[in-house]
């Protein structure tokens, strides 16, 4: 089928058309740093979901609790970062774009992509940086432990059926041992 | 018979001594400032971000296939278990590769967990220990060994300055030794992290290059210098181990062992194992000459009788 100037021309405006609407669309979307109770009520954190079912994250009530965005979010939100250590680079934060732990921190860290990377890099400050699932549990536990949140595994998330035949807990927790076994 | 005379003898000993003592010397010198292989991996381990889960003693089970254990992984009354009147908390075993123990700090600061496992020496004194060669240090840096070789001797759990390899006491037909092996056969051969890492939910558990994780321990040390003590267990003890930990009560609180030299075990036998090859090829040589020479003697004493012996006769 052969395409004629016109419909070239028709397509051209159409592109333009669509550029223009996605130009109005973003001129809306809040310029500068995100503040407090700008960001989503609730995430679900599940995409590492298998020995214990995904997180629920009531994300507007540690809005509240949090001293800041970057708290959680180091510089991504656009706020100043709190650990001096970045300061040094983001010193009045650095809006990225995406805020979702998931797309700096990898699912497998220590992939040999992963490591190759880290070798290419290994004087770069981010070399260090921990993997999603470690991202998620230092920065919860981290404040839960200081501020007297839960922080046992099952207060946040709930075990799998998976994850009861891997600890060999639940349904598949070992018989009693037999009186007289060893240990004090 | 040939004759030898005295000349010949020691002209030909002496030659033997110093080819005999030469070649091991120089292999010794070569040998000891060995510091594991440059590729070799390793495991960073943060005691300070350890929370006692025992994920990692579970993934270990199921990677390893090793029996069901007696109490359920997520058990934390396993950390009040001693043995030997009190003294000795959990050790590894022939079915558990990997334990975590709790310690409580001195300064009665939040208890402190420790994961143990086999901490792939450099220069790994099972190993050298080993007189069927059951043992191999792998290029990727696992101390692994060929348990179909294993006479049972358990000269490696004398040898081992960590109290790592077990025997399996437990089996009558093949007791073998039975050790963690960093996963090699099933993952580290193939540029996996091991099953313990992967599951580590806080990361206390880093894997990667050995000498990446040095200066990745030398950094957080940097940047945290209240968080941690300022010393990377395992870069030096013992000529350096894959496996290397970071703590931020001092290493004795968390049962490390800080008595133990920095050179590699097999250093303080170097020498006089290098001399052992030339014991046995000098000594077969040297006794049979003085006996061939006293032979030799008498048969000339007989021969020739002295007169001024008679002489001497009453």
């Amino acid at each position: 089928m052969r395409i004629t100037k016109e419909e070239i021309a028709m397509q051209v405006t159409r592109n333009c058309l669509l550029v223009a609407l996605v130009a109005l669309a973003l001129a809306w979307l809040p310029v500068g740093p995100a503040r407090a109770g700008e960001g989503p009520d609730q995430v679900t954190l599940d995409s590492l979901a298998s020995l214990y079912q995904g997180v629920n994250f009531d994300h507007a009530a540690h809005e509240g609790m949090a001293e800041s965005c970057a708290t959680c979010h180091h510089h991504t939100t656009g706020a100043a970062p709190l650990n001096p250590a970045c300061q040094g680079c983001h010193e009045a934060g650095q809006q990225a774009a995406t805020v979702a732990c998931r797309d700096c921190h990898l699912a497998e860290p220590f992939s040999a992509e992963a490591l190759r990377a880290k070798d290419e890099n290994i004087h770069l400050f981010h070399t260090d940086q921990v993997g999603l699932k470690a991202a998620y549990h230092l920065a919860c536990m981290g404040c839960h432990k200081e501020t007297g949140g839960p922080v046992g595994c099952q207060d946040c998330h709930a075990r799998t059926e998976a994850g009861d035949a891997f600890f060999h807990a639940g349904a598949y927790a070992p018989p009693p041992a037999p009186a007289g076994g060893h240990g004090e | 018979m040939t004759k030898i005379t005295r000349r010949r003898f020691l002209a030909a000993s002496l030659a033997g001594g110093a080819a005999v003592t030469l070649a091991p010397a120089r292999k010794a010198m070569a040998s000891g400032s060995f510091e594991g292989y440059p590729e070799g991996m390793g495991v960073l381990v943060d005691l300070t971000r350890c929370v006692g889960c025992r994920s990692c003693e579970a993934a270990c089970n199921k990677e390893q296939q090793l029996p069901a254990p007696a109490e359920p992984f997520d058990d934390p009354s396993v950390f009040d278990q001693t043995f030997h009147g009190g003294t000795q908390k959990r050790r590894t075993d022939e079915n558990h590769y990997t334990v975590v123990n709790r310690y409580q700090p001195e300064d009665g600061g939040a208890p402190v967990y420790r994961k143990i496992q086999c901490n792939h020496c450099n220069e790994p004194a099972c190993l050298t220990s080993c007189f069927v060669n059951a043992y191999t240090k792998t290029r990727e840096g696992a101390v692994i060994y060929n348990p179909d070789v294993c006479v049972g001797c358990r000269n490696c759990m004398v040898a081992c300055p960590f109290n790592i390899p077990a025997y399996a006491y437990s089996s009558v037909l093949n007791p073998r030794i039975r050790k963690c092996i960093f996963c090699y056969d099933t993952r580290l051969k193939n540029g996996k992290p091991p099953a313990c890492v992967e599951a580590c939910p806080q990361e206390a558990l880093t894997f990667g290059h050995r000498k990446n994780l040095l200066k990745i321990a030398r950094e957080r040390i940097k940047l945290n210098p209240d968080r941690y003590v300022d010393h990377i267990y395992g870069e030096k003890e013992v000529g350096g181990t894959a496996w290397l930990y970071l703590s931020g009560v001092p290493f004795e609180q968390a049962g490390f062992n800080t008595t133990l030299q920095q050179e590699p075990i097999i250093n303080n036998v170097k020498d006089f194992l290098s001399m052992v090859p030339m014991v046995l090829a000098i000594w077969p040589a040297m006794f049979s000459g003085f006996h061939l020479l006293a032979k030799h003697r008498e048969a000339h004493a007989e021969d020739h009788a002295h007169p001024q012996q008679e002489e001497d006769k009453p």
